[in-house]
């Protein structure tokens, strides 16, 4: 008789399985959420072709190519669950799930490695996409794949919480979208996603800063762009040390809110 | 017999359940109790209760009080080892539709200690050529047949089945009723909720009649409710006559008198469980009202 710890992990990682088939074969969710930044980086990928930020030397698809891949956390982990889970809690598969043996752990671990491998196999058609057609430099010192890994698993874990969590807002399937994706351009054109953050107006600034995704977009740069350019930031640095504050803040914040909202079955039933 | 009685075990026990939504009672004192090994029908109209008490005793609602048992375990804390006992159908599920049938019996399988052998229940619930089709893709009987696959596919001990032959035609559900029947002679205790009288008739040791949250009627399919013997109809003139009796034969003889010749569109039958049920719920509205008044 295997331990229930492992039993948990074998059926988590089952359940992975699973979240990955419903999620590539579900057609308009790997649009939405998978292949709709792949998309934007070509559309404003060519609409700025060959176009510098100032007289930086760097044009204006690196910098973009930052943004994108922050915001493919985004789409992936929270965007994603925030339109799914209160799909799955109206048509029956929460309650379908609550009404078994599986530990709700298991359900959560399906989550967020379907999150996970789908942002991997996005990142790699982004950076794919970017280096054939824009000519977009990949990061090769160590330093900077370091901060793109940590930055990845901090903003997929902060993201995938607050998924779960902001899952609780739309009270039907039908319409989720209408009530997550509003989320995700605020915090996109907000946080210095298809601007150049130091352009904003200073309140804007300020209110993205309250939120991961400005800090995952500042990261992700001081992955793509050369040192030199830490110097258009806004405080004239890529603040790798307070962006990990922030992401772990949020992180720790997503646990309680999780824990707080997340439901099996919709609300006045039970 | 003190023996006989003591023998007797419950899978399910439930005494004086109550629930309130608000200001609405959906069950006001509930007490029903299934053997191990049987099967209890719950019967009644829409707003009774039905699905209110079954999801307490799955352990998806918590009660306001009363006490409950499944399988010897409070349904109001439900454990993992508990879930691992019981297989439940929930009404009209559309979930998991990007799935295939094989998928996903396979993937349920994981869930439960002692599983059965997927590809077994899927042949068992006649979907075995359907095994390879995306779920959504499947009739409503079809689709409702893999909802059974996955109630049985951790090889219960007590199996929920709430409204599980809804939209069916009427040969799919005699297949239906054979598995059933297949998982009773294997033991298995089943508490099924139906609108189909003729579907608790067949499948049925016990019905349970529900009624504005309250248990009406108790019994035997062939015995619950008051009813007579036999119901005989007959016409006077335009209109259509009908009297529930315990005594046909007399009372057809004082009727025949009332006749020149033979009595018109004469018919006796055996009161039937829906004429028991009809009867039941028609009382229960009469006495509701009385009570309003």
């Amino acid at each position: 008789m295997k331990s229930l710890r492992l039993r948990t992990i074998s059926m988590g990682l089952g359940r992975v399985g699973i979240e990955l088939k419903q999620f590539f074969r579900d057609k308009e969710s790997a649009v939405f959420n998978f292949l709709l930044p792949v998309i934007l980086l070509v559309i404003f990928g060519s609409v700025f072709s060959g176009q510098d930020l100032g007289n930086s030397g760097i044009t204006f698809s690196q910098y973009f190519v930052a943004g994108m891949i922050a915001s493919g956390i985004l789409y992936t982990s929270f965007q994603n669950l925030a339109i799914s889970i209160p799909m799955e809690r109206e048509d029956g598969t929460l309650k379908r799930l609550q009404g078994t043996p599986m530990p709700p752990s298991a359900f959560f671990i399906g989550k967020i490695g379907m999150v996970f491998v789908a942002y991997v196999a996005q990142v790699t058609i982004l950076i794919t996409v970017g280096v054939l057609f824009f000519g977009i430099d990949i990061p090769s010192t160590p330093l900077a794949i370091f901060t793109f890994v940590w930055v990845s698993i901090l903003g997929l874990i902060a993201f995938t919480l607050l998924g779960i969590a902001y899952s609780v807002v739309p009270k039907q399937g039908r319409g989720a979208a209408a009530l997550v994706t509003p989320v995700v351009l605020v915090l996109q054109f907000t946080s210095g996603v298809f601007f150049v953050f130091s352009d904003l107006p200073q309140w804007m600034q300020n209110f993205a800063s309250i939120f991961p995704l400005k800090w995952m977009t500042q990261a992700m740069r001081s992955v793509f762009l050369p040192d030199s350019a830490a110097a258009m930031e806004v405080n004239g640095s890529w603040e790798l040390g307070m962006t990990a504050v922030v992401l772990l803040i949020w992180i720790a914040l997503g646990v309680v809110l999780a824990n707080i909202f997340f439901r099996w079955t919709p609300r006045g039933k039970n | 017999m003190i023996w006989e009685q003591m023998s007797v075990t419950y899978a399910i026990k439930a005494t004086q359940v109550t629930k309130k939504y608000d200001d609405f009672t959906a069950l006001a004192g509930v007490s029903v109790e299934v053997a191990t090994g049987e099967c209890l029908a719950i019967l009644g109209p829409n707003g009774a209760g039905k699905t209110t008490l079954t999801e307490i005793l799955e352990g998806y609602r918590k009660r306001d009080s009363g006490n409950a048992e499944v399988l010897g375990v409070d349904p109001g804390r439900p454990t993992s080892a508990w879930r691992a006992k019981l297989g439940i159908v929930l009404q009209n599920a559309s979930d998991l539709a990007d799935l295939t049938v094989e998928e996903t019996v396979t993937h349920f399988a994981r869930y439960y200690p002692n599983p059965a052998d997927p590809a077994q229940v899927i042949a068992a619930v006649g979907l075995t050529d359907k095994a390879g089709s995306r779920n959504g893709k499947l009739s409503g009987g079809q689709r409702r047949r893999l909802d059974v696959a996955l109630g049985i596919i951790g090889n219960p001990e007590v199996l929920f089945l709430d409204e599980p032959t809804t939209g069916f035609d009427p040969e799919a559900r005699r297949e239906f009723w054979g598995l059933i029947e297949r998982l009773k002679s294997e033991g298995t205790t089943i508490l099924l909720t139906t609108h189909y009288l003729d579907e608790a008739q067949f499948l049925a040791d016990r019905v349970a009649v529900i009624a504005r949250g309250q248990i009406v009627a108790q019994g035997e399919p062939d015995s619950i409710g008051n009813r007579g013997e036999a119901i005989v109809t007959w016409s006077e003139g335009k209109h259509e006559m009908s009297e529930s009796t315990d005594e046909p034969t007399a009372f057809i003889s004082r009727l025949a008198t009332r006749f020149d010749s033979e009595i018109p569109n004469l018919s006796v039958r055996r009161a039937s469980l829906e004429d028991a049920y009809l009867e039941l719920i028609a009382q229960d509205r009469g006495s509701v009202r009385g009570d309003q008044r």
